[in-house]
């Protein structure tokens, strides 16, 4: 198929370069990473580019690199990377966890984690799971680099804090200083090419504390600071569990759409929550399912 | 209309040096400037996987790239898949999928084909679950899947067996 649309292509080498082309542009550059969300969209004519700033000829932007505790994922860097990260595995399980269930084999090799959080769908498998951890992102642009708590970069459906001219060059997550273990939930029509009808991600770290996100119930990625709330500081029992549970609704605000009904999703985010915060604590206790293994 | 840019992509082991459009779509480039019509497109949306080929060895969706991305890079596709076993036999897997009827109308076979390479290279002995795990994201309309599992089976045994 024809794409209507007409648009120039840059291939940057330096991230000066890029940064320098996006502020040309401004809304009409678009980052070219993986293209796997672009390129639909341009085709769709749902985005208007008149240029294309290709980041693959930036060797600065890196893939995955593991250094005093901190994981930086790089803009470059795809799914089937982190999947095949020995460091990523052993050292961010649920980093490794989720991308196990993006789409499937060849969108994984081409789809990047970083380009998920730019494209920011709701229904983004990335920014939960950089929630629990406090990951920051890492930009650069005309006015020089910063570093943006992922808390504060979603701003709604396809929306986040990137400025004018600034190119995410990758994430930055630090390994938790205390032993811990997490778990991701994803529930989709079928296991394959499928997005989240609804995502909750766990992380319990020794101490009874618990952090926990929901995605694709909400217009961003969002963290569940009431249950977590109530669950510091607890030991997980059956009445805490169901306690929990009650509060499920008062973090999300599910939509019903094409994947699913308001009404389901917020019950199977209650299964989910009770499922994932149990295989969290048992893998966090050297037990429970294998990191990868479904728990619904 | 944006400059033409000069692409020089390997396919199937033959160099091709041409200047196509920035929004020329790889699978288009294959099927119209090469005339290579058997890497098949169905939803053009990186869903059903009919698009599939290998670039750099990597199972990719040929609809979800440009061709100027691919610049510098190797491709290949079903018309090369014959060519990776000597002599004038079918490669494995398209022996495997003729014996156990492991297509109908064969428009999704050559995607499953090319998600399969790289699979079962690293994956010699597959279970079903991680066979059936691996074509995810390649959709069939006719067959029900069944008989392309154990044509996947099939093809990972004469594998390992040539393999020896
Ligand atoms: S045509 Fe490319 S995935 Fe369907
Ligand atoms: S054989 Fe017809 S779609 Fe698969």
């Amino acid at each position: 198929m024809i794409i209507v649309q007409d648009f120039e292509y840059f291939k940057p080498e330096s991230i000066e370069e890029a940064v320098g082309l996006l502020s040309k542009y401004g809304d009409g550059g678009r980052v070219l990473a993986g293209g796997t969300d672009l390129v639909s969209l341009l085709a769709d004519g749902a985005v208007q580019a008149e240029a294309l700033v290709d980041i693959k000829g930036i060797s600065a932007l890196g893939d995955i690199a593991f250094e005093n505790g901190v994981l930086t994922i790089g803009s470059l860097a795809t799914f089937s990377d982190l999947i095949a990260s020995d460091v990523v595995k052993s050292e961010f399980p649920l980093t490794w966890e989720m991308p196990l269930t993006v789409a499937s084999v060849g969108i994984r090799n081409r789809a990047t984690p970083v380009g998920n959080i730019c494209s920011a769908v709701p229904c983004c498998d990335t920014g939960p799971i950089l929630l629990v951890y406090d990951a920051e992102v890492l930009v650069t642009g005309p006015g020089g680099d910063r570093s943006v708590p992922i808390a504060d970069w979603f701003v709604g459906p396809r929306q986040t804090v990137r400025g004018p001219g600034e190119l995410v060059t990758g994430v930055r997550v630090t390994k938790p200083g205390k032993k811990h273990g997490g778990c991701f939930v994803k529930l989709r029509r079928y296991k394959g090419e499928d997005l989240a009808q609804a995502s909750v991600s766990v992380l319990a770290l020794e101490g009874n504390e618990y952090r926990i996100s929901f995605g694709s119930v909400a217009p961003k990625p969002i963290r569940g600071t009431r249950i977590e709330a109530l669950l510091n500081g607890y030991d997980l029992t059956d009445k805490l569990l169901k306690k929990a549970v009650d509060l499920v609704d008062g973090e999300i605000s599910p939509i019903t759409d094409i994947r699913a009904t308001a009404e389901y999703r917020s019950h199977m985010c209650k299964v989910m929550l009770k499922r994932g915060l149990r295989a969290a604590v048992d893998r966090m206790n050297g037990g429970g399912p294998a990191y990868g293994t479904e728990v619904i | 209309m944006a400059d033409l840019v000069a692409v020089s992509i390997t396919v199937n082991g033959k160099l091709y040096e041409k200047a196509v459009e920035p929004r020329l779509l790889l699978s288009d480039f294959l099927r119209h400037e090469l005339r290579l019509t058997g890497t098949h497109v169905g939803c053009e949306h990186g869903v059903c996987g009919a698009c599939t080929i290998l670039l750099d060895g990597k199972a990719v969706r040929s609809c979800l790239i440009f061709t100027i991305q691919a610049t510098g890079q190797e491709i290949l596709t079903i018309e090369g898949l014959a060519d990776l076993v000597e002599g004038p036999a079918w490669h494995p897997l398209q022996e495997a999928f003729r014996e156990t009827h492991g297509l109908q109308c064969g428009f999704c076979t050559p995607g499953f084909l090319m998600t399969l390479i790289p699979f079962l290279e690293e994956n010699p002995d597959p279970t079903e679950e991680e066979i059936r795990e691996a074509l995810s994201g390649n959709l069939c309309r006719c067959t029900g899947y069944q008989n392309i599992v154990k044509a996947v089976r099939m093809a990972a045994t004469a594998l390992k067996e040539g393999a020896k």
